[in-house]
């Protein structure tokens, strides 16, 4: 019971902290103070008390986008588990339900921006898209290593597979989907190198692009549904990479301050890099994707 | 014993590093050649002197390479000094260097008994030749020297790579690990067979790529067409006996594998398919210096080949190894000759060099017979035992494409050469009348000398000489 | 120890697509240093003991390989100035297909190539064996001189990381002999490649096109 509650709370009240800790790193490493780390909330805040404005050629579609998206993705977080205790609900084969409850989030999101009938959201959404394309492969070939180490189709089962230590045949294929997921992290979550959430150019966005319509709380909903989304498959890589588990209320701490790591780990990477011409954006796609392609090869060699 | 052979060159080399004078450093090689080759002939007579350490012993082959070498590179060497005099213009303080350090690399290949020194050996000679094809700072020489590099580069790479699954088949079938050639042959017939099969293929296609045999030759007709000469003489004959001096090793502890089937069929293969490149190529070939290059693969080829055919042949190829490598000596020095009195090596622009350059011209022509094997010279004899051995081994196809081989390389040498040394002189004979050096000659002539001798009357020494070496590669178990 | 190794060698397969995949030419030097340092480094963990020969032999690699080429080759770089590569004759999107089609392939070449019994769950072998095919694939379809360098270079990393197997049955003096030739190799190359740009204002191996049949 206090597992579920504990899930619960991390899942609402964690993923707006994410994205203030990267701002914070960046500032950091530009020698520059910053926002403070819980900015985010504030800002979700300042949008609830808000208005919003829809355009006359939008219909429910646009509305209904945010508001889908969120639930998907927080659904989605049931079926993850945080730290060492199961996932909330939990069945086989719900990893397919989680990859497509993402796929649900993405569709609605671009219809939202396809619907609001503007060239720009336009470009984002069919972006977005195609490199969806090239990122849902890469994930599901991690999903089946993982399926295929646990001999389980539990997504909450799988990721517990490396609980009980690592054989040393199974580094490699974990090291390389966790090569992998951290690509498809940095493609979902846009972040650079993939998309430059700071700038709001529409030539060179994807996600921004797409939300460039959307104000106060819808807008809100769609800021914290793309931090959810950073928690989520920042929790599938923190399973494949941190081995061992402790005690369960050590386990927690340690998830957070895995997720902490994560966060400071993006935005080092979104420091000192620069973000990818539009076009060589599939090479590093198709690169996580034969990541998790050789981690399968090379576990069912 | 060993010491003096790989010192005395670094060190002529270091003087002629210091030497200011780009008048007198040339006079520092033929100084070096003949030392080089009196230490020589003084060890090959002494048996006591033949081991020196662990590692650093001459086994017979390494004895043969290093007589074929020595020689060589003393009739190159005297030869370079008028070469240099003639391309008195051009600074050869790199050239000298770099050439009085060659002997000193083959030397350390034939005298190694360790698989991975040889390796460094033969590395060193890649190395150290690359600057000596530069020597014309053209840009047709900077492209022939790059490719020679890489190519040489890469494939010395997966000759490193051969040596060390050589290595790991003794660790794989856990025996005591040695890439010393005696422990080899000794532990062999245990050694584990993928590895030290998979082994030979890389070292085959390695110190192949060195030798020059085909499809590795690519680099061979840019290098040996854009090399001055004497460069293309020491390449031709010293660096590819190296090459394959490294491959008998080899081939002798997969002969004592008892993996002579296999090994066999791969180097028949090699063989011919060098040939058949070689003949191909050298018809309409214009450029005489690179139809010397598809010679050189020629030979290469039927080294190979002979290698493949196995005991019977043995003999005949230690013996095509000698005089293949004094042959090419004097045809590419002879071609230098002729290169230099015309100014141009197509035969667009050379024609009648009997007239103008006599004796280069004559011992060209002679050159050209005794490498498409005619009697009474060094090649037909070695031809001829290899020959011998393809028919007595029962191996009638193989001998059979050999000879036509052999033919077509004829015809399409003979007519470059013809059109070289024949007809009527091209161009106005340059006032003054081009006079041949006396130094640019005289060490082609010696060479010839010796190739007829070896074809007439084998001095008994040599013959011993190879009968050891073809004894010691049978490996009498 | 067999953990932490498979973790490097993956690593050091992943660089190989990294080195495929880079337009630049900087970023590719980079990328075959760090794999050059880290494939030094693969001797330290393979040996529960410390020898001082094993150390100075590590040391001594990891410095030529991670330091010193690289250096060499920036400031053939600087002297040339160029910057990126030339579109390679097939394209980098296909040049990190086919180094994953090789990857493959060595990975299935390895299974014939049986490892001794405390090497037995290694991925060396097949770790060596795509390094090596990268390190082709990069020496044929590049047209800059300098980047041909770089794929001798992860050929050289392919052949070391298959030498680490035997650290301790090749004596120190042979290792020696080889880094020492490495070292000279790429620096004669680098001379030449200085040569090539001066006389051909251009480091594209297309213009070295003069010698035909």
């Amino acid at each position: 019971m206090i597992d579920r509650i504990v899930h619960l709370v991390i899942l609402l009240l964690l993923p707006p902290l994410l994205p203030g800790v990267i701002a914070k790193t960046k500032a950091w490493f530009a020698g520059r103070q910053g926002p403070p780390v819980l900015q985010p909330y504030y800002d979700l805040a300042r949008l609830w008390r808000r208005g919003m404005v829809f355009s006359t050629t939008s219909t429910w579609v646009f509305r209904a986008g945010p508001v889908v998206t969120l639930a998907a993705l927080l659904l989605a977080g049931l079926l993850v588990p945080f730290g060492g205790a199961d996932a909330p609900v939990g069945f086989a084969g719900d990893l397919i339900l989680f990859a497509y409850l993402f796929g649900l989030g993405r569709f609605f999101t671009t219809a939202a921006a396809l619907d609001t009938g503007s060239a720009f959201e336009g470009m984002g959404a069919s972006r977005e898209v195609t490199f969806a394309c090239l990122s849902e492969p890469a994930l599901f070939l991690a999903l089946m290593v993982l399926a295929r180490l646990s001999g389980s189709l539990t997504l909450g089962t799988m990721l517990q597979a490396t609980a009980g230590g690592v054989p040393a045949d199974t580094v490699a294929p974990l090291v390389l989907i966790a090569i992998g997921l951290f690509i498809v992290l940095l493609a979902e979550a846009c972040r650079i190198p993939v998309d430059d959430p700071a700038t709001h150019l529409e030539l060179t966005m994807i996600h921004e692009a797409m939300v460039l319509d959307h104000s106060g709380p819808l807008f809100g909903a769609i800021l914290y549904g793309a931090a959810v989304k950073l928690l989520l498959l920042g929790a599938l890589l923190y399973h494949v990479l941190v081995p061992a588990r402790a005690g369960r209320g050590l386990d927690w701490l340690f998830f957070l301050a895995g997720m902490l790591g994560l966060s400071v780990a993006i935005g080092i990477v979104e420091s000192i890099m620069a973000r990818l011409q539009m076009r060589h954006v599939p090479r590093l796609l198709v690169g996580a994707l034969l990541c998790c392609g050789f981690g399968f090869i090379l576990l069912v060699r | 014993m060993a010491y003096l052979f790989l010192c005395l060159p670094l060190l002529m080399a270091a003087l002629a590093a210091a030497v200011p004078s780009n008048r007198w450093r040339p006079w520092l090689l033929p100084a070096a050649g003949a030392g080089h080759f009196t230490l020589t002939c003084l060890t090959l007579a002494r048996p006591a002197w033949w081991t020196t350490a662990a590692w650093l012993a001459l086994d017979p082959p390494g004895r043969l390479v290093l007589l074929v070498v020595s020689t060589l590179y003393l009739a190159c060497a005297v030869y370079a000094v008028a070469y240099l005099r003639k391309r008195a213009e051009r600074p050869n303080r790199v050239f000298c260097v770099c050439l009085l350090a060659f002997p000193g690399l083959a030397g350390l290949a034939a005298w190694s008994q360790h698989l991975g020194l040889l390796w460094v050996a033969i590395e060193g000679t890649t190395l150290v030749t690359a600057p000596l094809i530069y020597f014309n700072h053209t840009q047709r020489s900077i492209e022939a020297t790059w490719k020679y590099l890489l190519v040489g580069s890469v494939g010395i790479a997966l000759a490193l790579l051969g040596t060390f699954f050589l290595a790991y088949a003794a660790v794989h079938a856990g025996l005591p690990v040695s890439l010393a050639q005696a422990d080899l042959a000794a532990l062999a017939p245990r050694l584990s067979r993928p590895w030290l099969l998979s082994a030979f293929v890389l070292l085959l296609v390695g110190y192949g790529t060195k030798m020059g045999l085909a499809p590795m030759h690519s680099w061979k007709p840019d290098a040996y067409g854009e090399a001055p000469g004497v460069v293309g003489a020491i390449l031709a004959g010293g660096v590819t006996s190296c090459a394959f001096l490294a491959l008998l090793r080899v081939y002798r502890v997969c002969l004592a594998a008892g993996e002579g089937a296999y090994v066999s069929r791969l180097l028949l293969a090699m063989g011919l398919f060098s040939m058949a490149v070689a003949a191909i190529f050298m018809i309409g070939q214009r450029d005489f210096k690179r139809m010397l290059a598809y010679s050189s693969v020629e030979h290469m080829g039927i080294l190979a080949l002979g290698l493949g055919i196995g005991a019977p042949a043995l003999a005949g190829t230690l013996l095509h190894v000698m005089t293949n490598g004094l042959t090419k000596g004097v045809l590419f020095l002879a071609a230098g000759n002729i290169h230099r009195a015309f100014g141009s090596k197509s035969t667009e622009q050379v024609a009648g060099a009997l007239r103008r350059v006599p004796l280069s011209a004559g011992l060209f022509l002679l050159g050209f017979f005794a490498i498409t094997g005619s009697p009474p010279f060094g090649p037909f004899a070695s031809i001829l035992s290899i020959l011998n051995g393809a028919i007595g081994a029962g191996r009638l196809a193989v001998a059979g494409g050999f000879l036509l081989l052999l033919l077509l390389v004829f015809v399409g040498m003979g007519a470059t050469v013809l059109k070289v040394v024949q007809g009527r002189d091209p161009g106005p004979a340059p006032a003054p009348p081009y006079r041949e050096p006396l130094l640019s000659v005289a060490p082609v002539a010696l060479l010839m000398l010796c190739v007829l001798l070896l074809g007439l009357a084998m001095p008994p020494p040599v013959a011993a000489l190879i009968r050891d070496a073809a004894e010691f590669l049978e490996v009498r178990t | 120890m067999t953990t932490l190794l498979n973790a490097l060698l993956v690593i050091v397969l992943v660089l190989n697509f990294l080195a495929l995949g880079s337009g630049r030419i900087a970023s590719v030097i980079r990328t075959v240093a760090i794999q050059g340092a880290l494939l030094g480094l693969l001797p330290l963990l393979l040996h529960a003991h410390l020898q001082p020969p094993v150390v100075l032999a590590v040391l001594l690699t990891v410095a030529i390989k991670g330091l010193l080429i690289p250096f060499m080759m920036f400031r053939a770089m600087r002297h040339i100035r160029i910057r990126r590569e030339v579109e390679p004759l097939i394209g980098l999107q296909p040049s990190v297909i086919l180094g994953a089609l090789g990857t493959g392939i060595a990975l299935l070449f390895a299974d014939g190539l049986p490892l001794a019994g405390t090497h037995a769950r290694l991925l060396i072998v097949p770790a060596a064996l795509a390094t090596m095919l990268t390190g082709f694939l990069l020496l044929i379809t590049r047209y800059k001189a300098l980047t041909q360098v770089m794929g001798y270079l992860v050929l050289e990393n392919g052949i070391y990381c298959f030498g680490v197997l035997l650290v301790d049955a090749l004596p120190l003096v042979v290792e020696m002999g080889v880094l020492l030739d490495l070292f000279a190799g790429i620096f004669v190359i680098c001379i030449i490649v200085n040569r090539i740009s001066q006389a051909f204002a251009s480091l594209d191996t297309r213009r070295l096109a003069a010698l035909k049949e």
